[in-house]
């Protein structure tokens, strides 16, 4: 696994607003998970496939947050949906 | 129902759209009577029940069956589903799915496939399905499936005959691009509690497969998910089935009768509601059916004053009839259940590997 990977939603996994529940979810195979604020700010920022290093600059930039302090929540966050296969690493753009 | 608030919106809906199925698996979830296709709920019913569905707070819809390719019209519903804004699962064997229909699916908007498996070699898997070359079909199917980007999950049932299989039938999902495998030993309902005696694993094969699967979790991580489902007659404590009877889902039989779970109807005093006559929120909320083991008022002993009663629910109320002729009493599975020993009896008294009963197929 690269240290910096490009992140992606993968076919079959998306971000749902939930509007019985007033709440967005991300879809996935056998999962929806319920999102709070920050999960949904990261997600929101996949649409055009950052590597990692883009999405935290501009996710610092947009919520006037320190890069540094926010890397390894984002890491983590993302780590835990990889391993779930909720989002994919890899480590050049297939669309490049 | 005085101890129980509002139920919270279902999650998931399972649609069987047909109880035909060109298998005939001896562990198939239907019931011993199938419906049939006269009595199957037409295109545009479906459609408003995947709406009702969906303003009910339903996100993920299951295509089930029988075998729900062998619906003509499954690409309109699949398109209705995704209109209605729900989450588009097919649960398949995937015979009758052509590459060409699959497009059509695809285009329709579906978003993952769960293909089932009955085994890691033509000779057992057909042998189990019934269907000589279901197989061969299956497996071009998955790369079909794969080759388009769908993710794919493998649904592989495991019981007494292809338990022993389950390095090879991991390895096989992984070589098909499957991001998720779902290893499901057979549960006791319907025609598996008919051919229950042939497909018990024993004790040893259930070691060996949790001591396999806890290897292959950390050996697969990130590449592909493992999700096991052990036989729960080994088990101290019930599943929590469903989730609790009547807080995360339904299920839609083929003519429209909703059920609390997919076994729910081989409890006999239960009153069902069809979609053709009642809205689905009304049956969600207050049909008699899922009400009927809410909360904990239905409780018997030891459940009610059960610290895990929160936990697993008093187990499954389906298992309770079959096991104990009682859809009330204790999981029998459960170590606290006075009818454990019906379970224990049953694990006891398992015949040799060729003495096995042959399998009662579904016709």
């Amino acid at each position: 696994m690269t240290d910096d990977p490009i992140i992606r939603l993968p076919r079959g996994v998306r971000l749902h607003h939930d509007r019985v529940r007033n709440l967005p979810v991300l879809l996935g195979p056998e999962r929806a998970l319920m999102l709070d604020d920050i999960g949904l700010a990261i997600l929101s920022e996949l649409h055009d496939t950052p590597r990692l290093s883009s999405l935290i600059t501009r996710l610092a930039a947009r919520y006037d947050a320190p890069a540094t302090e926010i890397t390894t929540d984002v890491r983590a966050f993302l780590d835990d949906l990889q391993v779930q296969r909720l989002v994919d690493y890899d480590k050049e753009s297939s669309d490049a | 129902m005085p101890d129980t608030a509002p139920p919270p919106p279902p999650l998931a809906l399972l649609a069987e759209l047909t109880h035909r199925c060109p298998l005939a698996c001896p562990y198939c979830s239907n019931p011993l009577d199938l419906i049939a296709r006269d009595n199957e709920l037409d295109t545009a019913t479906w459609a408003r029940v995947f709406q009702q569905a969906a303003d009910l707070g339903v996100l993920q819809l299951h295509l089930s069956g029988g075998e729900p390719a062998a619906r003509r019209d499954l690409p309109d519903l699949v398109a209705a589903a995704r209109q209605a804004g729900l989450y588009v699962n097919l649960i398949t064997s995937g015979i009758g799915l052509t590459t060409d229909r699959l497009d059509a699916l695809d285009a329709a908007g579906l978003d993952h496939v769960q293909l089932s498996l009955q085994g890691v070699r033509a000779s057992v898997a057909d042998m189990i399905g019934g269907y000589k070359g279901g197989f061969d079909r299956k497996i071009e199917l998955a790369h079909a499936i794969t080759a388009r980007g769908l993710p794919l999950t493998l649904n592989a049932v495991m019981h007494r005959r292809n338990l022993d299989d389950l390095p090879e039938t991991i390895a096989l999902a992984d070589q098909l691009g499957a991001r998720r495998i779902e290893i499901a030993c057979v549960q006791f309902y319907g025609w598996a509690q008919a051919n229950r005696t042939a497909l018990l694993p024993t004790r040893e094969q259930v070691a060996t497969a949790k001591r396999i699967v806890a290897d292959a979790v950390p050996a697969y991580r990130g590449r592909m998910v493992i999700d096991f489902v052990p036989p729960d007659y080994y088990a101290d404590y019930p599943k929590p089935c469903m989730g609790g009877w009547g807080t995360t889902g339904l299920n839609v039989t083929p003519d429209g009768t909703v059920l609390p779970c997919h076994a729910a109807a081989t409890i006999p005093h239960l009153t069902f509601q069809r979609v053709t006559d009642t809205p689905l929120a009304e049956i969600w909320q207050s049909g008699p059916a899922f009400n009927a083991f809410r909360g904990h008022d239905w409780m018997p002993d030891p459940c009610r004053s059960c610290a895990r009663r929160d936990t697993d629910h008093g187990g499954c109320r389906c298992q309770a009839m079959a096991l104990a002729g009682d859809p009330t009493a204790t999981d029998p599975v459960c170590r606290l259940s006075p009818d454990r020993p019906v379970v224990d009896a049953l694990l006891a008294d398992l015949p040799a590997m060729d003495d096995l009963p042959a399998y009662r197929y579904r016709s």
